[in-house]
């Protein structure tokens, strides 16, 4: 055992000795690859954390949202729909919600007006998320001006800003009170924009929305997994398209580093010679070009994964924000939820370390199983 | 203890319109603890031959027996133990590998052996101490002399002490002194019972009073005379 760790020990110098003496040709690789898995762990990263943010968001939100449909058209919703919901048996609650989106055409953004379900706030107050006070340049005391839905110019004075522990929701989002909503949208009095159900026991969701379903025939029931499912839907969609978008860079690398690896040089073909020659075997010079092989991958792996998690983690992905978030105008600025999936970080190591090591060790098994004799020539 | 070889052929390219006989059925006896020269100019065979007795190549045909045991036969792993245990080889170019310390370099035969880093590094200064190399042991070897690097040469042939000292043209970038201090070299290692075998055209190598025995090679075939 001990000889075998010594040996192993020997090769492992001699590898380290090896890629210290080509070090111009292995920084090369070394940067090349640790390029490629950077992009595709910042994308994996990306994707993963915002799944895990889209279900932070929603882990408080309601199990049902009910909205009233007309001609196939979503519409406002009688107050009068909330009593025969609260009526099923297994809804814990339920209520009805007023929010709407306003555009404003100052910063050419929309935001998201919302009355909240317990508040304090004044009427002509309201209280708006980071990425508004920021777009706006507006902070506590300050007046917003609105346009109503009958081209009536509105003042409404800040009273706070919105500390929220994502970002991602309250970016682009202002609270305001009941009546200057319905003053700014028009929505009469006996009617909200939608009812929200809490349910106690997750098992019991489907069968209170068919419910609900068979109670308001002229309604429609949002499921939270749902929605839940359309995130991840539409974030690993993103992801994809970074993805296919990145493949000509990726491929482009690859091959450059795949070319590099796996033809040897004059020179290393003659090392190999040499060292057949004072006595290595076949196997002794393919486990130290796989001990090279190693290094420079898993080198470049780790440092590449190391890079992505900064860029998402600390830097919010700077590179792909515009892409993969896909806010208009309003970016949240929000420092996402470490998300490390072992499984993903496993394939990104299989394909990236194991093809590499492979390029490595075929051309020098070819050199290594010619007669060792060369050398003498 | 002898090498024998049995009507030894040795084709490249065989059945190709570039086929070329390299060795043409020699049959030959080299003994043990002498010095032996393999003289003959460029193409006669003399390098052909040595590699095949250092078990680096296979005849075509032919059997070589070393100790009395046939290795002609044998995989290449135990060829490659074999290379290992009982031949130190010296090559024309010297063949170091560039960029790594003379230290190193030395060592680097018994890498695969799995000894203890301490005490082969001991050894491997042992060696160069020997050849008034010890000073150099941490100089890259682009930075050596001729003479000096083909010092660091002996010394790593010699690491994991053979039997067989093989060398392939050892004098052909040195000069009358250097050469013949190489050959002082080879005396020393003959009278510590080891082979010597070289091939060599050099005059100062074959006309050495050291040398033991001097074979004449033509055309791959032996034309013998005693020294």
């Amino acid at each position: 055992m001990e000889k075998w760790i010594e040996r192993q020990r020997h090769l492992i110098d001699f590898t380290l000795s090896s890629l210290f003496r080509r070090k111009r040709k292995n920084a090369a690789l070394v940067f090349v690859y640790m390029l490629v898995v950077f992009l595709l762990a910042s994308v994996v990263f990306f994707v993963q954390s915002m799944k895990k943010e889209s279900a932070a968001v929603l882990k408080d939100a309601p199990e049902i949202l009910i909205q009233r449909m007309v001609a196939g058209r979503y519409e406002i919703i009688p107050l009068s729909y909330l009593e025969p919901v609260q009526s099923i048996r297994g809804v814990s609650s339920a209520r009805t919600r007023l929010w709407g989106y306003y555009y404003d055409p100052v910063v050419g953004a929309n935001y998201t007006l919302m009355v909240p379900e317990n508040s304090e706030l004044g009427p002509g107050k309201i209280i708006v998320g980071e990425g508004v006070s920021r777009v706006r340049l507006a902070n506590a005391g300050d007046t917003m001006e609105f346009r109503t839905y009958a081209g009536e110019v509105i003042d409404l004075v800040i009273e706070s800003t919105l500390s929220s522990e994502s970002e991602m929701v309250s970016s682009d989002l202002i609270l305001v009170t009941e009546q200057d909503f319905r003053r700014l949208f028009g929505v009469p009095n006996g009617f909200a924009t939608d009812l929200a159900v809490r349910i106690r026991n997750p098992r019991e969701i489907q069968t209170v929305a068919l419910k609900a379903a068979g109670l308001l025939p002229d309604t429609r029931q949002i499921l939270k997994d749902e929605i839940l499912r359309t995130y991840d839907a539409v974030f690993d969609w993103r992801g994809g398209i970074l993805i296919i978008i990145l493949s000509g860079v990726l491929m482009a690398f690859g091959i450059l580093a795949w070319d590099k690896a796996s033809g040897l040089s004059s020179e290393e073909r003659r090392e190999i010679g040499i060292l057949k020659a004072i006595g290595w075997e076949t196997s002794d010079v393919l486990l130290m070009k796989f001990w090279e092989g190693m290094a420079v991958s898993l080198a470049s792996f780790f440092i590449g994964v190391m890079l992505a998690y900064v860029h998402v983690y600390f830097a919010s992905a700077a590179l792909f924000e515009p892409v993969l978030k896909g806010w208009s105008v309003l970016y949240p600025r929000f420092r996402m939820i470490p998300s490390l999936d072992f499984f993903e970080l496993s394939v990104l190591f299989f394909l990236s370390v194991v093809p590499y090591t492979v390029a490595t060790i075929i051309p020098a098994w070819k050199a290594a199983t010619s007669d060792p004799d060369s050398v003498m020539r | 203890m002898m090498i024998d070889l049995i009507d030894i052929r040795k084709v490249f390219n065989a059945g190709r319109p570039n086929e070329f006989v390299a060795i043409n059925g020699i049959s030959l006896r080299i003994e043990s603890e002498k010095m032996t020269v393999f003289r003959g100019p460029s193409g006669s065979g003399k390098t052909t031959l040595l590699s095949m007795v250092g078990c680096l190549s296979r005849p075509t045909s032919g059997r070589i027996r070393l100790h009395d045991r046939e290795i002609t036969s044998l995989p290449e792993r135990f060829l490659t133990e074999i290379r290992q245990n009982m031949f130190g080889f010296i090559f024309q170019q010297c063949n170091l590998i560039k960029g790594m310390t003379v230290l190193e370099n030395v060592m680097i035969p018994s890498y695969p052996l799995g000894e203890r880093h301490a005490s082969l590094k001991r050894r491997a200064l042992d060696l160069l101490d020997i050849f008034k190399m010890v000073q150099k042991a941490e100089s890259k070897t682009e930075w050596l002399s001729g003479g000096e690097a083909q010092r660091v040469a002996i010394s790593r042939a010699l690491i994991n002490n053979p039997s067989y000292i093989i060398a392939d043209e050892p004098t052909a970038n040195l000069d009358t002194r250097l050469s013949q201090e190489f050959m002082d070299i080879m005396g020393k290692l003959a009278d510590e019972r080891r082979t010597v075998l070289i091939a060599s055209h050099d005059s100062l190598v074959y006309e050495s009073p050291r040398v033991d025995r001097v074979i004449d090679l033509r055309d791959g075939r032996i034309a013998e005379r005693e020294a």
